[in-house]
C-alpha cells in the first residue's frame, strides 16, 4: 500500500534528504525534493545537475543524501541517469543483481534544463529509459549568480539581462520547455508546484508509475533572485499559479488536463509586484511590459484551455 | 583454440567488445570509428550479447552515460574519433576523476578545422592530461589485445582508471589483416568478473558520486589520481605478464625493434611502426646499425624505462603524428617529453623531432629512410641541425 498522502502519514517517513545542507533559507528546491522523496515509496537514485541543489547538499566530505546520488556535469543529469538506468537494466537481466523497482529521478534547474542539458534530456527521453527527470525552474541561472536563461520570464532583472537606462530587464518570453517535452510523446509530462503539494506529489506518483521516461517541470522560487522575503516562498509560488503565468497540467499519454483551474484568474500584476525582480517594470515608462506579459499569459493559457478540452 | 580471421581494425575490436560481453555501451557514430559499433550492434541485435547499448544522441552524452553505468557498477566500453572525443572532453576528465574505469576504443583522426576524416594523432593528443591510461596499437591485433588487457587495467582495485585503446583511423581501422581471435572462453576468462568496490546500485550503503569539493580535499583526490597513475604501470606489466603467458604474445611498456645493438633509433607509435620495421631491415642489410622503438603506453609515460632503452645510442629521431602549437620549437607531443625524460635523467643523447602524416597525409618507406639517414648523420656530428622537421609538406 502507498503511503498516504496526508501530512500525518508522509511526516512519518524518514527524510531522505537530510537537514544541515547549506541550501538558503525559504529555497523552493529543497521544498520540491522533499515532496518528490515523500511521494515515492520505492528505492530512489538520484542523478543531479550542476547548480544549487548540488553544491548545497554535497559540500566534500558532507553529503545531505540519503540515497544513491550522482552529480556528473551541469548539462547531463539526463544522459547520467540514463546510464544507471541503463545499467540496472542489463545487470538485472543477466542476473547479476536482484530486480528492486527502483525509481530512477534526475534533479536541474532550469539553466540545466531549458537550455544547456535540452539536448541530453531530449536524446535520453527519445531513448525510453525509465526516469523521471525533475527541472526545478526558478527562472535563472541562480547558483552563478542570477543570470537570465530561456526560462527567465519576460521583463525580469538579472545581472545579465539588468534594467538599464535603455534596456528594461529582459526582452523575451519564456520558453514552453512543458510544451516541448509532451511534443516528444513520452508517456507522462506535467506542469507543478510546490504551493500545491498534493497535486505535485500525485503528479510525482503517476510519473514514476508511467512505464516509461517522466518529465515535471515544478515551478521553484528562488528568495535571492526574484527578490522576496524567505517567508514569502510558497506564497508567491501560489500567486503564479492563480494568475496562470504557471498553470498546473499534466499530459498522459498524449492526453491533457488541466489539474488545477483558478476559481478567478488573477492579474499577473499581482504576482509581479511581490517581486523585487520585477520592480522597474511598474515605472510609468515601462507598465507598457506588465501589458505585454500578461497579453502573452493570456495566450498561452487560452491555447492550454483549449490543449485540454476546457474552452 | 584462437582462430585467425581476416578482419578490420574495427571489426578487431568489436569483436573483443563481443567476448568481453561489457553491461553497458554507449557511442555514437563518427568516422572512422562507426564500423566497430555497427558491428557491435549486429551482435547486440543477433542476441550474441548481454550489453545495454545505449544510442547517445552525441559523444558528450556517450560519456556521461558511460559514467553515471560505472558508477552504478557496470563494465562500460565505448568507442570515437577526433571531434567525438573533443565533444566528449569535459566528460573525459570527470570520468578519470570519478575513478570510473571505462574502456575506449579510440580510432584516431585529426580534428577539425578544416575537417578531414584521415589519421593523425591531434585527437588522443589532447586528452593525454586527463587522467586516462593511453595504450598505442601498431595493427588489428594489436588493437585487439589491448582493447582485452585495458578492461583488466583499468579495472584494477590500485588504478580504477578509464583505458583508451588506440588505433590509426583507416590504416588500421578499415584495413584487412590477418587477426588471432582467441576463444571466447578464454576472453571471458582472462576478463574475469567485475565486482565495483562502491557501486551506486547498493542500495544498502548509499553512495555520493560527484560532490562538490573545495580547497581543503579536492588537491588530496588529485594526488589520489595521481598515485592511481604510478600503481597503472605495475599493473600493466602484470596484465601484460598473464596475457603474453597465456596467448602467447609479449606485450610490454613499448616494443624494442632491432634496437639492442643500434646506434641509431626512430620513435614512433601506431601503424607507422610497421612501416619502419621494413625500413629497420632494409637498413641493417646495408650494413646499418639502425632499429625503432615503438611505445605501447603513452599514459602513464614511462619515462625511466624509455631512457634506459636509448641511452646506449648516438642519435634518436621521433616521429610526431600531431603538433603542440606553440609548444618548444611547435614540436610534436611525443617529442617533448622524451627529451624532457632524457634531461631529466641526465642522459645526453641528441634528438630530432619530424612532425608527419598530419590529417592522413601517407608516409612512405622513402620518408622514414631519410630520417635514418639524418639522424645517422646527427650521431657522426653530435649535432641536431633543426629540432622540428615537416616531412612531405609542401612549405
Amino acid at each position: 500500500m502507498a503511503t498516504k498522502l496526508t501530512p500525518k502519514e508522509l511526516s512519518k517517513r524518514p527524510e531522505r534528504l537530510s537537514p544541515g545542507h547549506r541550501l538558503c533559507a525559504g529555497c523552493g528546491a529543497t521544498i520540491i525534493v522533499r515532496q518528490i522523496l515523500a511521494a515515492i515509496d520505492e528505492p530512489v537514485i538520484i542523478a543531479n545537475a550542476t547548480g544549487c541543489l548540488e553544491v548545497g547538499t554535497t559540500i566534500y566530505p558532507y553529503t545531505a543524501w540519503r540515497v544513491p546520488w550522482i552529480h556528473n556535469a551541469f548539462e547531463n543529469a539526463a544522459s547520467t541517469i540514463s546510464g544507471v538506468e541503463a545499467a540496472y537494466r542489463s545487470m538485472v537481466r543477466q542476473g547479476k543483481i536482484p530486480e528492486q523497482n527502483i525509481k530512477f529521478l534526475a534533479f536541474a534547474g532550469d539553466g540545466g534544463t531549458y537550455d544547456i542539458g535540452i539536448q541530453a534530456l531530449s536524446g535520453a527521453v527519445e531513448r525510453g529509459h525509465q526516469f523521471l527527470y525533475i527541472c526545478y525552474d526558478n527562472g535563472a541561472y541562480m547558483n552563478t549568480g542570477i543570470q537570465r536563461s530561456s526560462a527567465t520570464p519576460y521583463g525580469a532583472h538579472t545581472t545579465t539581462s539588468p534594467a538599464g537606462k535603455v534596456i528594461p530587464g529582459k526582452q523575451q518570453f519564456r520558453k514552453d520547455l512543458t510544451a516541448i517535452m509532451a511534443a516528444h510523446n513520452i508517456p507522462y509530462v506535467a506542469q507543478a508546484a510546490p504551493s500545491q503539494w498534493r497535486d505535485l506529489m500525485k503528479k510525482t506518483r503517476k510519473a514514476v508509475d508511467c512505464g516509461g521516461p517522466a518529465f515535471m517541470n515544478v515551478l521553484s522560487s528562488c528568495n535571492r533572485g526574484w527578490r522576496h522575503g524567505t517567508d514569502e516562498t510558497i506564497e508567491i509560488t501560489q500567486l503564479a499559479v492563480d494568475t496562470c503565468y504557471w498553470p498546473l497540467y499534466e499530459v498522459e499519454d498524449g492526453e491533457w488536463r488541466l489539474t488545477y483551474k483558478p476559481k478567478k484568474k488573477r492579474p499577473v500584476e499581482e504576482w509581479l509586484k511581490r517581486q523585487g525582480r520585477f520592480r522597474h517594470v511598474f515605472k510609468p515608462e515601462n507598465r507598457h511590459m506588465i501589458d505585454e506579459l500578461q497579453a502573452e499569459v493570456d495566450r498561452r493559457w487560452e491555447r492550454l484551455l483549449r490543449l485540454c478540452g476546457e474552452s | 583454440m584462437s582462430k585467425f580471421e581476416a578482419l578490420t581494425g574495427n571489426d578487431a575490436v568489436a569483436t573483443a567488445m563481443r567476448q568481453i560481453n561489457p553491461d553497458v555501451m554507449a557511442a555514437y557514430p563518427i568516422t572512422p570509428q562507426t564500423s566497430t559499433v555497427q558491428k557491435f550492434a549486429d551482435f547486440v541485435a543477433d542476441g550474441l550479447v548481454d550489453t545495454e547499448f545505449i544510442c547517445v544522441e552525441s559523444e558528450h552524452s556517450a560519456m556521461s552515460a558511460c559514467v553515471g553505468a560505472s558508477a552504478a557498477g557496470a563494465r562500460v566500453m565505448t568507442a570515437t574519433s577526433a571531434n567525438g572525443l573533443a565533444l566528449m572532453w569535459e566528460i573525459v576528465y570527470i570520468a578519470a576523476s570519478n575513478r570510473c574505469p571505462i574502456a575506449m576504443s579510440l580510432v584516431n583522426r585529426a580534428l577539425s578545422a578544416p575537417i578531414n576524416i584521415h589519421c593523425d594523432h591531434s585527437d588522443v593528443m589532447g586528452i593525454r592530461d586527463s587522467g586516462w591510461i593511453i595504450l598505442f596499437s601498431e595493427n588489428g591485433q594489436e588493437a585487439y589485445d589491448n582493447i582485452i588487457q585495458a578492461i583488466r587495467i583499468g579495472e584494477h582495485p590500485d588504478v580504477l582508471l578509464p583505458v583508451a585503446v588506440c588505433q590509426d583511423g583507416f590504416i588500421t581501422s578499415h584495413s584487412l589483416e590477418r587477426v588471432e581471435i582467441f576463444d571466447d572462453a578464454d576472453v571471458k576468462a582472462f576478463v574475469g568478473e567485475y565486482k565495483p568496490r562502491w557501486p551506486l546500485l547498493d542500495l544498502e550503503h548509499p553512495k555520493t558520486y560527484g560532490p562538490l569539493d573545495f580547497y581543503d580535499y579536492y588537491y588530496e583526490h588529485k594526488r589520489q589520481q595521481v598515485e592511481a597513475m604510478e600503481h597503472a604501470q605495475g599493473v600493466i606489466l602484470e596484465v601484460a605478464d598473464e596475457f603474453n603467458r597465456k596467448f602467447n604474445h609479449n606485450y610490454g611498456l613499448f616494443e624494442s625493434y632491432r634496437l639492442e645493438d643500434a646506434e641509431v633509433a626512430v620513435i614512433a607509435v601506431n601503424s607507422t611502426a610497421g612501416t619502419i620495421k621494413v625500413v629497420v631491415d632494409q637498413l641493417r642489410d646495408e650494413g646499418l646499425k639502425v632499429g625503432l622503438l615503438k611505445p605501447r603506453v603513452f599514459r602513464p609515460f614511462p619515462a625511466r624505462e624509455l631512457v634506459d632503452a636509448l641511452s646506449h645510442l648516438k642519435a634518436v629521431a621521433v616521429m610526431d603524428r600531431s603538433v603542440s602549437f606553440g609548444a618548444m620549437d611547435n614540436a610534436g607531443p611525443l617529442f617533448l617529453e622524451l627529451v624532457a625524460a632524457l634531461a631529466f635523467h641526465g642522459v645526453h643523447v641528441p634528438v630530432a623531432d619530424y612532425v608527419y602524416g598530419l590529417g592522413g597525409r601517407d608516409i612512405l618507406p622513402g620518408e622514414i629512410e631519410r630520417v635514418y639517414r639524418d639522424a645517422l648523420k646527427v650521431a657522426e656530428t653530435g649535432r641536431v641541425e633543426r629540432m622540428v622537421t615537416y616531412l612531405s609538406v609542401r612549405e
